[in-house]
Order: C-alpha cells, then structure tokens, then sequence
C-alpha cells in the first residue's frame, strides 16, 4: 500500500504543477503599467489612517490629538488576537482623530486619524532584532506590534499566521507571487526591483514556521519576476512558475496548483502542514526584523485611464487623488475609482476625478480609473438559462446556478447548505454568465443577511440567558426575603411579648401604646429614606438648573427670594428637630404617652397645609408650561416660575416627610399614610419634571 | 408472545426514562424564533411566556413586533397555521435601538435597573446610571419607570461594521446620471 502511495507521491511530484477545475482568462492589462519602475510619491499634505485597515478588531488609539509623532511611532495598538497596529508613517502632528469616508464598499465613514506631516520624515529609534539567535515566541510576540498583515489584499494579521506554538507543523511555506487579476502589478514590480530583499524575508517566515520546503508560485505572465526571483534564491527555495489562469492567486487554489493538495473546507492549510505569504508580506516581515522598521508603506499600481500608468509605494493613508495626480491626472472619461482589480474590486465612494480625498490602505493593491471606455456598462441581466456555465468556471466547485437561486429567494439556509461561505468571490461566474447575472453580488448578499442573523440569534440567545439569570435572581430574593422576614418576624414575636413585660412592669401603658412603639422604631428609617431621595432629587434639580442658566439664577438672588430661603430653612429646622424629638422619645417610653396624642393633632394640620400647597404647586406648574407654550414671557421670568414651584413642592416632600415620622396610633391608618404619601410624592416627581422641561424648552428657545 | 411483550415492555419502560424529555419542546422551539427582546408588546410578560401562551393556543402568531414580519412567517410555519400580518394592537416594527441615559438628568434612582429584563443598565441608588449598549435589547421597559425622563431610545446606526450588502437591483435606464 505504502509503495502505491509513495509512486503516486512520485508521480505528482514529477508533474510540474495540477490545475484545478474552472477558472477564466480575462484580458490581462498588466503591460500598461509595468513600464515604468516603482516610484515613491511626494509627500502628501495629510495623512488619513483608518483604524480599520485589517480583519479582526480595531485597534486602540494611543496618541492624542495635537501630539507631535514621529515615523514609525505605534498610533494605535492591536486589541485582542486577531487585531493589528497602526504606525505613523512620517513624523508630524496628529491634527484629528475623527469619523471619514474610509475605502469600503458602504461608503461610510469610520474612525480614522488625521497626521499632517511636518515633512523631515524623521525616525523614531529602530532596533534590528537578531531573529536567528531569539525564541521564536518571542519573535511572535515582537510581531504583534509590527503591524504586518497580508498585503495581498486579504490584510489579515500576520502575527497569527506565524504563531506557530508547537503544535503547527507546516513544513512548506508557499509565497504567494501570481498576482492572477487583471491589471495589477504591484507584486510583480516588487519582484523585479526587490527580488533579494524578498528572499530574506522568506527566510524569516520559514524560520519562524520551521518550514523545511519553499515554493514561490508566479504565474507564466510574469518572466522577468520570475527569472529576478531565480537569480535571488537560496538553497531549499524553488520558483514554479504556474500557468496564467484567474484566481490561481487565491491561496487555496495556488496550493492545490502547486502540491496537489485539496484543503478540506473545514480545515485550515497550516492542518496539512502549508502556509501561504505574499511577497509583499514577507518583504515587510525583512524590514521590520532587519531593519526595526513597522508596517508603514506598501506598492500600490495605479492603472486605467490615467496618463502615465505606474507603480508607486505609499506610504499609509495617502488619499487617492495624490495617487491619481502623481501617475498625470486621470482622463475626463474617468467616472469611478476601482480599489482592487476588475474582477474583485470595489467602486471607492465619494468619487472626485481630480482630488479623492479616500486614503490608501493596507489593503490597497491598486487603484484603477475607470471610464466606460474601459468598463462598458454590463448589459441589463437575463433570465438564468441554467446553461451551468457558471458551474464550470467555478474554482471552488461549487452550484453557482442554486446558490444564485437561493440567494435571490431569500432562502438562506438552503444557501448555507450549498457552502455558499465557500464561495471565494472570484466572479468567475459572473464573467461566464451569458444573462449578464451579477451573481457574485446576489452572493454577497446572501452573506451579509447570514451574518446578521447569526448575530441577531447570537444577541438573542445571550438576551435569554441574561432574562432567564434575572427571573431566577428575582426569585432567589423573594425566597431569602421570605425567610428573614419569618425568622426576623419571629424574634420580633419574642421581643414584643418581652418588652410588654417590660412596660406593664415600669408603665401603666395600654397593648396599642406598645404597637406605637414598634411603628415608631421603624419610622425613623422610613423618613430617613425619603428625606435622602428628597435631597437627591433636590441636588438633581440645583445641578440642572446651574447646569442651563447660572448666571440667570445667580442674578435672581434677591432679598425677598434669600428671605424665602431663610423661611424655608428655619421651618427644615423646625422639623428636623421635631423628628429629632420623635427619636429621642424611642428609648423613654414614659414620655410617649404626652407626645403622640399631641404630634398626631400636628400630623393632621399638616396634611391640610400639604395637600393645599401641593394643589397650588401644581397650579403653578401648569401656568409654567403655558407659558413656555407661549413664549411671552422672558425666559427669566419662567425660572423664577419654575423655581418658586419647585420650593413648594420641596416643602410638601419636607411635610410629608415630618408627618410620616410621626407616631401613629393604628397600624392600618400608617400603611394607607404610607400609600398616600408615595402617590403624592410621585405626582409631585412628575410636576416637577415636566416644569423643568418646560423651563429647559423655553431656555433653549 | 408473553415473554416478547415483557421484554419490549421494559425496553419501552426503560427508553422513557433513558430518553425523557424536559420541558415542553414546542415552546422552547418557539422561544427559539422569538427574538428575545423581553419587552411585552405581546401582551405577555416576555418571550418565554409568550412562547408557552402560543404553544398552548392561547395567543396568535402575530402578537410580536420586534420579531417583525419575517418572525411572524417564521412562527407560522412552525405552527403550521395560516401567515397573519402582524396585529397593529400590539405596535409596530420599528428599526433595532438601544437606551441611552442622559447622565446629566439621571438622579440614580434605580427604578429603571429594576425594570430592566436582561440586567443591562449598571448604577447604584444615587449615582448615575448607564445602559450596556451591547446587551440592551431595545424593549423600551425602562422608559416608563424614569422620573425625570432622562432615557431615549438610540436607533443603531448603520456602521462599516454591520453595513450588509444590498440585494442587486438592475437600473431601468441610467442617463446623464452617474449610478452609486
């Protein structure tokens, strides 16, 4: 068996590459802008990061605005695992941080920081790091702050793809040079100019993974990078050059083109042992281990009606309208800006012909201008003749013809069932299409619609959890509660049964004097309570109203208003020490017998005197907020209306708090006391807030 | 025959007790649609009852405006009733949003955290409070509760993050226009 499989290993071996199934060859248009070598641009005037620049989380910011930066400075740091970190690409001052159109498909903006350069271009300290003499988990590590990621286009953090923890395995590495989509040529230039400075960051990655084997995949439309890159290999590296077909640029493809090797949906290439970079990615790997410098620039073709089609490094956050300027200007025909190639790329929104102001990314390959000379208008769509053509373009296998279906009928189970999260997004099939379907579009969607109702089950899943743990805890109390009111209910039995022993010994006192004197011993609480949310919400209101207009208020202090002010502390006082009496009389029982009958008969004038000013609270209430409907009056006016209302109301809380601290004789009348106050309170609450609305609107007014 | 029927008796016997089911699995099926906003438009003091209220034939499918239309189809189908636009007594469908409390207002009170269905508003008695964006499930239960009505509900905005692609819609005809 062994034997069978080692000449079948053989065989495949001795075959120079195993095209895969489907695949399209659109017209290349590399030539236009490989005629020219790569050239840097000028400095631009700023600078726009996006904090989105790569898969996973956005990273934190660490600078300030108005800090004066210098190259290569972290701006933000990577938070979580899968996350990456942002450099200052030139020495400046970071002038904002704030929302801008980002290059995306949604054209909305997103968090990015604005650095305007102060053009020296000046370094912070760089330290090369002795990669072949450090532990590999510490290179790792190092790693992480670099702000790698895969310069394909795909951006994900590098750091990942090389955290290799023992239990990796890879023993081939794969770089990544076929750059299959029409038009660009970043890569391909990167190969012709910096073909030795590629190979020592090969070097790297296959040091860091311990990769025993490296296969430089270039496609056949590439022979002066290919032939660059022979000259420039060491030992254990070898140049396969595959043929020119769309997307063998895509990792699982270019694996399969190069080994042979089918990786399983569900599993990953590093779990037979392959992991795949990009030229461009071990390019920087060389630069930050061999020089300390982090991710800061990359190589970007500018292509399409533009005069001088060419290859340019930028630096991160350039706008694109800089890009355009440098390669002549675009043509007047140019009426949308592609990011990416023909086939995968996305219009860049906010078009301007002559100054986008949208920044080049990580992700940035190339930017073509477009012009319907260029890209025709696609003919309106057809019907699907399920001819399946589209079947055989496709290079993942898959049913684009049932995927479209279900995409378009909203049946996205079905979709999923069909690994529609397969589905690379070549647009192979959309370019086969005889109907002119834009299929990959209706496959985004799909996509996007399961995405979200994996996170809104996911959201409501943890709602659940969340309402069920509440409903629980709300039980749980009850019962506790339940349980100390049995236990507490009782003691209190037995201290009562005590204490009357007590008072027939020392008083000649009647049984409802002692049940007085249980309601006394919680009152006190009770008051002390409500007197505590009565100041907060005074404190709430004091705040409020000094937050809206203080000098206002500060200017109405009168004599009369101080006077009033006056009046209403000495009647506090007055109560306070009324309460402070009540208190006093818990532990002397014999003097309670003289004071209860007497506070009880104040109790009663008091809820007159109450209910009577809460009556012209609300009255004066209501005349507040006409008044602000009518806006006659001076906003100066209606502060005075407001706070006037608002003191009485004070004042009722303060009475009504004096009255339930009074003794009273029957336990019945205390719990519909209780009631009463509380309505009374919250009617009072809700005068209140809607006076200091109405105050609020006629302020702003 | 006797010795058959006794064998396959204690195999029943035993398979009911092996396989027993907890709970009714209709209503966490149902619960399972409900979109978990805990806020009682329906009639019902949350999901889970609501759910129970259904499989019970007590209540309609149509009596929740969170889960929206294509909750209501999905409901149907389960049930295997008839689709019913959704029932206007019980509100309608609005877009997702969350709480937002306006710390200035907020007097700590804490009667809007006892009112919370999933325990996402954080506060103690006399300290401001604030809503945990990401756990808040726009029931709008805390509104009511507020004294001084410092709660407003937030639409979620639409993010680079949450954007989605739209279904591909083919222009009539496009002159003199540029199409975005």
């Amino acid at each position: 068996m062994n034997a069978f499989v080692n000449i079948a290993n053989l065989l495949k071996s001795a075959k120079e590459f195993f095209p895969f199934h489907g695949g399209v060859h659109p017209p290349e248009n590399k030539a236009q802008s490989t005629q020219l070598p790569i050239a840097q641009l000028p400095m631009p005037e700023r600078l726009i990061l996006p904090l989105r620049q790569h898969v996973g989380n956005m990273p934190k910011v660490r600078v300030n605005v108005g800090e004066q930066v210098l190259k290569g400075q972290l701006l933000a740091e990577a938070d979580g695992n899968v996350s990456a970190a942002i450099h200052a690409p030139t020495s400046g001052v970071i002038s904002a941080i704030e929302d801008s159109i980002i290059p995306h498909p949604s054209g909305l903006p997103d968090r990015c920081m604005i650095l305007t350069p102060d053009n020296h271009d000046a370094w912070i300290e760089k330290s090369a790091t002795d990669w072949r003499n450090t532990e590999r988990a510490e290179l790792v590590k190092k790693l992480r702050t670099s702000g790698i990621v895969g310069l394909g286009g795909a951006t994900f953090p590098t750091h990942i793809k090389l955290n290799a923890q023992g239990k990796s395995g890879v023993h081939t590495l794969v770089i990544n040079a076929a750059e299959c989509e029409p038009y660009i040529t970043c890569d391909d230039m990167l190969m012709r100019e910096r073909a030795d400075e590629i190979i020592k960051g090969i070097a790297i990655a296959q040091h860091l993974l311990g990769a025993t084997r490296v296969l430089i995949g270039i496609e056949d439309n590439k022979p002066e990078a290919a032939a660059s890159m022979r000259a420039a290999i060491i030992d254990g590296m070898e140049v396969k050059t595959v043929p020119t077909l769309y997307p063998s640029g895509d990792a699982r493809r270019l694996i399969y083109l190069l080994l042979g090797l089918e990786i399983p949906s569900d599993k990953r290439s590093t779990d037979v042992g392959i992991q795949v970079f990009n030229v461009a990615t071990v390019l920087a790997l060389h630069r930050y281990f061999d020089f300390g410098e982090p991710s800061l620039s990359r190589i970007v073709s500018m292509t399409g009606d533009v005069t001088q089609p060419q290859n340019f490094e930028i630096l991160f956050g350039t706008p694109v309208g800089d890009l355009v300027k440098a390669a002549g200007g675009a043509k007047p025909s140019v009426n949308r800006y592609i990011m990416g190639g023909p086939m995968m790329g996305f219009d860049l929104p906010a078009f301007n012909r002559e100054n986008m102001a949208v920044p080049l990314t990580k992700a940035a390959n190339c930017i073509i201008a477009a012009s319907p000379a260029l890209f025709a208008e696609p003919p309106p769509a057809m019907p699907c003749i399920r001819c399946a053509r589209c079947a055989d373009a496709c290079p993942v296998s898959l049913q684009p013809q049932e995927l479209y279906w279900f995409a378009k009928g909203n049946e996205f189970e079905k979709a999923r069932e069909y690994k529609l999260f397969d589905c690379i997004e070549c647009g192979a099939c959309s370019y086969v299409c005889p109907s002119n379907i834009p299929l990959v579009q209706y496959y985004r969607f799909g996509k996007s619609e399961i995405i979200a109702l994996d996170r809104a089950k996911e959201a409501a899943d943890i709602a659940r959890e969340r309402n069920d743990f509440k409903l629980e805890r709300i039980e749980r109390e009850k019962t506790e509660r339940a349980e100390r009111n049995a236990a507490k209910g009782l003691a209190a039995k037995e201290a009562a049964a005590k204490k009357e022993v007590t008072v027939l010994n020392t008083i000649d006192a009647a049984p409802s004097d002692v049940a007085a004197e249980a309601n006394l011993a919680v009152a006190p609480a009770i008051e002390d309570k409500k007197a505590a949310i009565a100041a907060a919400i005074e404190r709430a209101k004091a705040l409020k109203a000094a937050q809206s207009d203080a000098p206002k208020n500060v200017a109405e202090v009168t004599s009369a208003v101080e006077a009033e002010i006056k009046a209403i502390d000495a009647r506090r006082e007055a109560a306070a020490e009324k309460v402070a009496a009540i208190g006093g009389t818990e532990p002397a029982i014999t003097k309670l017998a003289d004071v209860a009958p007497q506070i009880t008969t104040q109790s009663d004038i008091d809820a007159e005197a109450k209910q009577a000013k809460i009556a012209a609270a609300i009255a004066k209430a209501k005349a507040a907020k006409q008044a602000a409907n009518q806006q006659s009056e001076s906003a100066l006016n209606m502060d005075k209306a407001t706070k006037v209302d608002d003191e009485k109301a004070v004042e009722a809380i303060a009475e009504t708090a004096i009255k339930v601290s009074a003794p009273v004789v029957s336990q019945v009348s205390s719990v519909e006391q209780e009631q009463h106050d509380k309505q009374m309170k919250i009617a009072a609450a809700i005068e209140r807030a809607k006076a200091a609305k109405a105050a609020k609107l006629a302020a702003d007014s | 025959m006797v010795g058959l029927s006794v064998v396959l008796g204690l195999g029943l016997g035993y398979a009911a007790l092996k396989f027993k089911v907890e709970g009714d699995p209709l209503v966490a099926r149902i619960d399972a649609i409900l979109p978990q906003t805990q806020c009682g438009q329906c009639g019902y003091p949350g999901c889970k009852p609501y759910a129970t209220a259904i499989a019970s034939g007590e209540a309609d499918i149509n009596q929740c405006p969170p889960g929206g239309d294509a909750g209501a189809r999905a409901l149907a189908d389960l049930m295997g009733v008839e689709y019913k636009p959704l029932n206007a007594e019980n509100g309608a469908e609005k877009p997702k949003a969350v709480a937002f409390i306006d710390e200035a207002t907020c007097i700590g009170c804490t009667l809007c955290i006892q009112a919370c269905p999933v325990d996402a508003i954080l506060g103690a008695a006399k300290h401001m409070h604030t809503i945990i964006a990401d756990e808040c499930t726009g029931c709008e239960l805390c509104l009511a509760p507020c004294p001084v009505d410092c709660i407003t509900m937030e639409p979620i905005g639409e993010t680079p993050d949450n954007w989605k692609w739209k279904h591909p819609v083919i222009p009539i005809k496009a002159v003199g226009m540029t199409l975005h």
